[in-house]
């Protein structure tokens, strides 16, 4: 190796690692910090004993569970992103199919309609859609957390050009053996689909895990609401314990980030693929 | 038309009915609570809006924020994608690294980052500064400090938003065929000129996509006000969606609030034509 490469490298390392520090800190702040006295954590911040966990005490966690029910919380964030996912991919993997695959009337029109909602974000009609559910009297429910995210354009699309990709002759020889269209669905296409189906339920994961906005419009009391929102109240909680807060904030990231380092190659997969649409 | 039923119903019931009503409603004084009558007032809401300090403020700040967040996080992106997109040891390690923060929640994110902005000596990015200042940095108190906060917030936004762009922008990376490279070596090219004659044209228009979604994050920019800052101090953080919630929500003023929601969704709609233009000049 000449010495221009070695140089070259050793300064990428070089970068890589620094970068890699800074991008880390925090997350080790939160880690080493859930793990120390109250008192200590804001105290230590300053200095290298915040990313140190040089010792393990488990103290703040348990406080976390006497001071608010965090399984409650847990259990909502986990039955409200569990309900999205699952019935999102039911319903926008039939949608996509029938898109991709199904001749009936109006197809190309509603399907440009769907290209067209791609383009709202949830921000651009969260203000009439808490009109809207105001009306129905559905506020302070699972339901409004669930329900009206469940169809999702992006969800579609994806499914849509996944289908529209497999080879034809799949279905054809599934039709011959006189099976049904939802039949060939099930037996023929969703098991060929794998790879698009864990994009969306991790994309869908991903958003929903962190909803703030939606449920803090809509949900008052605590029985509904999900972690993000609960931290936001845990941290203006008398008395402030960081200890505390950094315990609640490992405990909420860990499901998310079990899933991340486990499927990390569908994850990134996934992210990608939001990238294909431009 | 069955199988597609479902989830049509649902986007008409939840996209596209609310999308009219915003529409509809933004031209009404509708105040959920008030005894007053629905009225049309045509573009009085607007007019107001235009009127108000706190509503400009917002408008400049979401502007500052994109112009600074924008071609910050897609520069550090794409350096980090750049780096990543060598033969080196360890690169999956780094790129695992660098996504984590995506999968944090922004409202723990923002709980995490208030004690890093922690005022005093002791606040861990106020030590930093001081130490790399060699002791020069006076402490701040970042987030109550009218013209430290939005920065703080867009630091904030950056570490965690970097890594999302990082992997598409890898990805492109890694779909420029190796043959032009080989042809260029073969000219003579050096690594500078590589970069700028081949990878950035054939990277664009994943650039132009990226650089899109960035640019609508930055518009729905709330998590972080709400929790960090509560648009202060002095309305030194507030965002178009900080003051649409502020108005439909914590005081009912629902027609208001569907007023600043057409005003987002028309930048949304311009940036969005924007950016399918530039991509389209490339083909030609």
């Amino acid at each position: 190796m000449s010495w221009r490469r070695l140089v070259s490298m050793g300064l990428s390392y070089a970068a890589l690692l620094l970068l890699a520090f800074l991008f880390v800190s925090p997350i080790l702040l939160m880690l080493t910090g859930s793990m120390k006295a109250d008192a200590r954590v804001l105290v230590e911040a300053g200095s290298f004993r915040a990313f140190l966990p040089l010792d393990v005490d488990l103290q703040n966690y348990r406080d976390v569970f006497a001071r608010v029910d965090f399984g409650r919380y847990l259990f909502n964030s986990l039955y409200i992103t569990g309900m999205v996912v699952l019935a999102g991919l039911v319903v926008n993997s039939l949608a996509g199919y029938a898109f991709a695959r199904l001749a009936w009337r109006g197809r190309r029109v509603l399907f440009g309609l769907v290209l067209a909602i791609l383009i709202l974000p949830l921000e651009a009609i969260a203000v009439p859609l808490f009109y809207q559910v105001t009306l129905f009297g559905w506020r302070d429910t699972y339901l409004v957390q669930i329900v009206p995210f469940i169809a999702n354009a992006f969800s579609i699309y994806l499914f849509y050009t996944f289908f529209l990709g497999l080879p034809r002759e799949l279905e054809e020889a599934a039709r011959l053996d006189g099976a049904g269209v939802l039949r060939t669905f099930i037996a023929i296409i969703v098991p060929n689909s794998k790879p698009v189906f864990a994009t969306v339920a991790i994309l869908s994961f991903l958003s929903q895990w962190g909803v703030f906005l939606w449920p803090l419009m809509v949900t008052s009391g605590e029985a509904v609401r999900p972690l993000p929102l609960a931290i936001a109240t845990f941290y203006t909680l008398p008395p402030l314990q960081w200890g505390d807060i950094f315990a609640f904030g490992v405990m909420m990231v860990l499901p998310i980030l079990l899933v991340f380092l486990f499927f990390q190659r569908w994850f990134i997969r996934g992210v990608v693929a939001t990238g294909i649409k431009g | 038309m069955l199988f597609a039923l479902p989830a049509l119903a649902g986007l008409l019931m939840f996209v596209a009915i609310p999308f009219l009503l915003a529409i509809g409603l933004a031209f009404t004084n509708l105040r959920l609570g008030s005894p007053l009558p629905l009225e049309f007032v045509g573009l009085t809401q607007f007019l107001r809006l235009f009127a108000d300090d706190a509503f400009a403020r917002a408008l400049l700040n979401n502007l500052l924020f994109t112009l600074v967040v924008v071609p910050v996080q897609t520069l550090l992106a794409l350096a980090l994608a750049l780096l990543l997109n060598q033969p080196l040891k360890g690169r999956a390690l780094f790129r695992t690294l660098f996504f984590m923060p995506v999968v944090f929640p922004l409202a723990l994110v923002s709980v995490v980052w208030i004690l890093i902005y922690a005022p005093g000596p002791n606040g861990m990015l106020n030590s930093f500064l001081q130490l790399i200042t060699l002791g020069e940095w006076q402490p701040r108190d970042f987030l109550h400090d009218p013209w430290l906060a939005l920065p703080a917030i867009m630091l904030t936004s950056i570490w965690q938003g970097a890594g999302f762009q990082m992997v598409i922008l890898l990805a492109g990376l890694q779909s420029i065929p190796e043959e032009l490279y080989e042809a260029a070596r073969i000219d003579g090219a050096g690594r500078w000129q590589r970069f700028w004659y081949i990878t950035l044209p054939q990277l664009r228009n994943t650039l132009v996509f990226v650089m899109l979604v960035t640019t609508i994050l930055a518009f729905r920019l709330f998590e972080q006000v709400q929790i960090m800052t509560r648009g202060g101090p002095r309305h030194a953080t507030t965002t178009i969606m900080y003051e649409a919630v502020q108005a439909a929500f914590s005081r009912q003023q629902v027609a208001r609030g569907a007023a600043i929601t057409v005003i987002f969704f028309l930048l949304v709609l311009l940036v969005t034509l924007l950016q399918r233009r530039i991509a389209r000049e490339e083909r030609l």
